[in-house]
């Protein structure tokens, strides 16, 4: 079947827009994703390791900042339902199919060793400048936070320094 | 007024409503494309500016909204979470974001998408972000000092260089525009030229764009819903329109030993004079707060009456005058300053021996009424008080 075509972009960023405005209306606070995954690392840690969990700083901060449950947090639900609707968009656009995406000119442990790499570089990053492209730079940017477009400027600036050095990863 | 958790809609019921906002997140993320690392690094080699363009368009879009509902009072922003700033750690934490963006192609929430479509790379990098984090995790005690570095708190760009937000919201929209347009050219310069847009879509995407900067046109030149509320109120003292409601340290008297159920005994003075003493059974809202989210729900309820007073006629009138343009409560004012009324009432001296009967009736009045008070104030000294309203300030953030 053939996949239908994008959104146009400018219609997209109306609409994601609109969604981050009644999210801030509803809850008073941004998107994010980052934090979900930074739930389940510590969920995790709180499951199989009781007593590290307890006696770590960072652990304990978080559980006093999620009293009740570490996993009732704003965050988790909220990527839960990104899950659900980017895989409805996929479907409906027919993009749904597994898949292993690679630049033209590497092969597959290349590219593997780059999602995991670059996948912890941002995870740690994100943890250090608290909140990744959508709860830092995005929200941050709705609300006209200082430090959000910092960390905005930083993550696009970074990348399109470090571009030239990663060319051949995704050109031919 | 927003935002409406945890007021108006619990903690627990705004995680339900957390998945329904992530579904339309992503599912819009899906749609834009971004669930390919193809699209996503386009941006940073030239061919594809998509991520620019939405992430631009929603931020804007955001940014206006947030502008114009706290303009018209539906959202108040001292409640809304504001990402601090920690300056050293905003900064090498973007540029090892950065790093990850380029090495790995995806960032969290597109990386999210990318997996739920099926793309196996970037459930590899889901896997990666999670070792990341980890490794923060677990190194929190050597990173703490840097992480907590240079805290200055939740700073706002617009205050931070001294603009309104209207105006720095109309400097990120003209820079956007600016942005689009340069992206089409760099586009067309790596891609090669594309077939020139139809004179319709130009058209169309004039109007798009003037659209924001109308927006915000307006609301700096209209008044915001204080000020809307003030004018009213200086219009209508100049016109001299202004009708009170007036009530007599006898009739207050009367309400308060007969009927304290059914009032709100208001003094506008500020807390420490109201602290310092006041009569029975009254609450506090000083003049300058009677705008506050907290003593809202006075002014809207229509159960009780809303009886102002002061040290001086002038200043409860001034509170009562606002009171009616906040709710539709039923509001009045006491006709004399708060002093008179103890006099007349609490001081009570009896009348000399040729005293009218009239004169005798109202000592005997007074001195009952005081008495009463005094043992409705004493029996009910903390029932009385309404339940303080705690404001909640939303915690945000994904870190």
């Amino acid at each position: 079947m053939e996949t239908k075509p994008y959104m146009n972009a400018y219609t997209a960023g109306i609409l994601l827009g609109l969604v981050l405005l009644l999210t801030i209306y509803i809850s008073g606070r941004g998107l994010g994703a980052s934090g979900a995954m930074k739930t389940v690392v510590v969920g995790a840690m709180a499951t199989a390791a009781e007593t590290h969990y307890q006696g770590a700083d960072y652990y304990r901060g978080y559980a006093a900042e999620h009293p009740g449950s570490v996993w009732k947090s704003w965050l988790l639900f909220e990527v839960i339902g990104v899950l659900f609707g980017a895989f409805v968009s996929g479907l409906v656009a027919n993009r749904a199919q597994l898949k292993f995406e690679r630049g033209p000119a590497i092969g597959v442990g290349i590219r593997t060793a780059g999602a995991i790499i670059g996948g912890a570089l941002f995870g740690f990053g994100s943890q250090l400048g608290r909140g990744c492209t959508s709860g830092s730079a995005l929200s941050g940017m709705a609300v006209m936070s200082l430090g959000g477009i910092l960390t905005m400027l930083a993550i696009f600036g970074g990348a399109y320094a470090l571009a030239f050095f990663f060319r051949r990863l995704w050109l031919k | 007024m927003g935002p409406l958790v945890p007021e108006i809609i619990s903690s627990d019921l705004s995680l339900v409503i957390a998945v329904f906002l992530g579904f339309g997140f992503g599912f819009v993320l899906e749609q834009a494309g971004f669930s390919t690392t193809r699209k996503l690094v386009g941006l940073f080699y030239g061919y594809d500016f998509t991520v620019l363009r939405v992430f631009f368009t929603a931020g804007i879009t955001a940014m206006i909204g947030v502008v114009v509902l706290t303009h018209v009072g539906l959202l108040d922003m001292s409640l809304v979470y504001v990402n601090p700033t920690f300056l050293r750690s905003a900064l090498v934490g973007g540029l090892v974001m950065g790093a990850g963006f380029i090495i790995g192609g995806f960032c969290p929430g597109t990386s999210v998408c990318a997996a739920a479509t099926g793309k196996l790379d970037a459930v590899l990098f889901v896997a990666g972000s999670f070792i990341g984090i980890l490794g923060f995790t677990e190194l929190y005690p050597v990173l703490k000092g840097f992480y907590q570095a240079d805290n200055w708190g939740p700073v706002r760009i617009d205050a931070y260089l001294g603009v309104s937000p209207v105006l720095f919201a109309t400097l990120m929209t003209v820079l956007a525009l600016g942005a689009f347009v340069l992206a089409s050219f760099v586009e067309a310069k790596v891609n090669g030229p594309k077939e020139k847009m139809p004179r319709r879509a130009r058209r169309r995407y004039a109007v798009l764009a003037a659209m924001p900067l109308a927006i915000l046109f307006l609301v700096a030149v209209t008044p915001n819903k204080e000020e809307r509320i003030q004018n009213a109120i200086a219009e209508a003292a100049r016109q001299k329109k202004c009708k009170f409601k007036e009530i007599s340290a006898d009739r207050l008297a009367d309400e308060l030993m007969n009927h304290a159920f059914e009032i709100n005994l208001i003094d506008v003075r500020s807390k420490k004079a109201f602290d310092a003493g006041h009569l029975p059974l009254a609450i506090n809202i000083p003049l300058e707060n009677i705008f506050d989210r907290t003593s809202e729900g006075v002014f809207r309820q229509r159960h009780k009456r809303n009886i102002f007073y002061a040290d001086s006629v002038k200043t409860a009138k001034k509170a009562c005058l606002s009171a009616k343009f906040i709710g539709n409560a039923e509001n009045y004012v006491l006709s004399e300053p708060m002093q008179q009324f103890e006099k007349k009432i609490f001081d009570s001296r009896p009348p000399g021996p040729g005293a009218s009967k009239q004169a005798m009736a109202t000592h005997a009045f007074r001195t009952k009424a005081a008495a009463a008070i005094h043992k409705l104030d004493s029996a009910l000294a903390h029932i009385g008080q309404p339940v303080k309203k705690k404001l909640v300030k939303a915690k945000g953030g994904c870190s």
